[in-house]
């Protein structure tokens, strides 16, 4: 099915609006280049997450692991659980969209990686349930999105934004999201119910992730003195370690006490 | 050291025998021009240096991970590793900030020990979820004014990470100083870390040192 002649103006208009952050003045915080003019409103939304990761997700997600301590690794002597049978499929699921992403930016390599990729997991995975092409061939994915696309393409990332159920994001990788759901080859070929199965799979495959990194996800989230800065920091660093535009390192030795860490405006608990 | 990755290191010019010969000339002579330029002392820690001091601080940690020993006493002991390989004196000063400076030597050593506790605690805890795993140490390269050596994690379950260690000998010892794991950059992270519970405290040391005890 074709997207719904609406979507493109759609895109266009959250684009604009989400771009137009960019103006805003971003600050050097511990070396990192902060850009977050919606900071207020970010909070207000990061505290809407944290609570329902706390008491939805969270909860839900440790029950579909079915752990009771430890660690969440898979099973004992490499089973694979339910739960990773789950992340699996969605995982396979998502790989039509991602090689369209390598090819946008110009990389057939990881295109054709994930493809074989996608091929093997299908068919000697059995629908994806299984990792095959991983553990026997050494074919792990390579993860890309639109938001990574824009990004070669140029695009700045614009500003730091904390999206409602889906987290911290960027306004570039915002617009990557929108994208991504409008160019997924899987929409082109699934009829109503595959994709509505489709969609619930990559649902239950981000709750097991979920699951699977519960204990280093409660850190950042509960142990936290800043959850929000924290989540937006790591968010940050880490994205743009993917998309090739990490931050200088530091050498704290040139000076132990560094930049004042203070210049950053309002920390609230 | 098993297998020699380096993904981001400078190509091995053919017409030299040994690339690593050409890296330890380079770190020398940055180290040189670092030495004359701050009167620092000249320094001599070269990339194969850096790399095989990563590898001894990864079989610790290993053994660890591997003993099979309860939580609390695994963290003392990755505290441990932490104070012999690590410098805990310039990572507790640089995540402290400004109030480093402000504190008495009295006050800062009673914080510095508290924050190798809660660093202890902290990763100690993530590294539970490296049990079967393995990580992989890479190859070494200058960076500005220290070593980056390159390794790999291999976790059950999930894509492998490019964790780097920034090792520099500048405070007189080999040491590291720095972990990045994926991009998340350790010591920005604590500094920010730190910097929220100091302001929760109202800058009081004293107060967050007593916080970081509990902490972790």
């Amino acid at each position: 099915m074709r997207p719904k002649p609406r979507s493109a103006p759609l895109t266009a208009l959250i684009l604009t609006l989400l771009l137009a952050g960019c103006a805003a003045r971003p600050v050097l915080q511990d070396g990192i280049t902060i850009n977050d003019p919606f900071e207020a409103q970010n909070r207000r939304v990061h505290a809407f997450n944290k609570a329902l990761d706390a008491q939805v997700i969270g909860p839900v997600a440790r029950l579909v692991a079915g752990r009771d301590d430890g660690p969440t690794a898979p099973g004992e002597a490499g089973q694979p659980r339910p739960v990773d049978l789950v992340i699996n499929m969605g995982a396979n699921l998502s790989l039509p969209g991602k090689i369209v992403n390598s090819l946008l930016q110009g990389q057939p390599g990881p295109a054709a990686r994930n493809m074989f990729r996608l091929a093997i997991n299908s068919t000697l995975g059995i629908a994806g349930m299984f990792d095959p092409a991983g553990s026997d061939f050494g074919l792990t994915e390579t993860d890309t999105d639109f938001g990574q696309t824009l990004a070669v393409w140029g695009l700045p990332e614009g500003a730091y934004v904390e999206l409602p159920l889906l987290g911290p994001s960027t306004a570039r990788d915002t617009a990557g999201k929108v994208v991504d759901v409008l160019i997924d080859p899987l929409g082109q070929v699934l009829d109503r119910r595959e994709r509505m199965l489709a969609l619930g799979l990559r649902i239950g495959s981000k709750a097991g992730e979920r699951a699977r990194f519960g204990d280093t996800v409660d850190s950042v989230l509960q142990d936290s003195a800043d959850s929000y800065a924290q989540t937006r920091l790591i968010y940050l660093m880490h994205r743009r370690y993917d998309v090739g535009e990490e931050d200088a390192g530091f050498d704290p030795y040139d000076d132990p006490y560094g930049a004042p860490v203070a210049e950053t405006g309002p920390v609230a608990p | 050291m098993t297998t020699p990755m380096a993904p981001r290191s400078p190509k091995p010019d053919p017409s030299r025998p040994d690339p690593r010969i050409g890296r330890r000339a380079v770190l020398a002579l940055i180290a040189g021009g670092a030495g004359l330029v701050a009167m620092r002392p000249a320094l001599a820690l070269g990339g194969a240096q850096a790399q095989a001091f990563i590898q001894r601080a990864v079989d610790d940690v290993y053994a660890v991970i591997n003993s099979g020993q309860a939580p609390a006493a695994m963290y003392r002991q990755f505290e441990a590793i932490l104070a012999r390989y690590g410098d805990v004196d310039v990572v507790a000063r640089t995540v402290l900030g400004p109030a480093a400076r402000q504190v008495s030597a009295a006050q800062f050593a009673s914080y510095k020990a508290a924050f190798q506790g809660y660093i202890g605690r902290k990763y100690g805890k993530r590294f539970r979820e490296f049990v079967g795993g393995r990580i992989e140490v890479g190859g070494a390269r200058a960076v500005k004014s220290y070593v980056v050596v390159d390794s790999v994690a291999y976790l059950s379950g999930r894509a492998p990470m490019k964790v780097e260690w920034h090792v520099s000998d500048r405070s007189g010892r080999v040491s590291f100083f720095n972990l990045i794991i994926e991009g998340v950059n350790m010591l920005a992270s604590e500094r920010a870390e730190m910097a929220a519970m100091l302001a929760r405290r109202k800058g009081d040391v004293a107060a967050l040192t007593a916080d970081l005890q509990r902490a972790g």
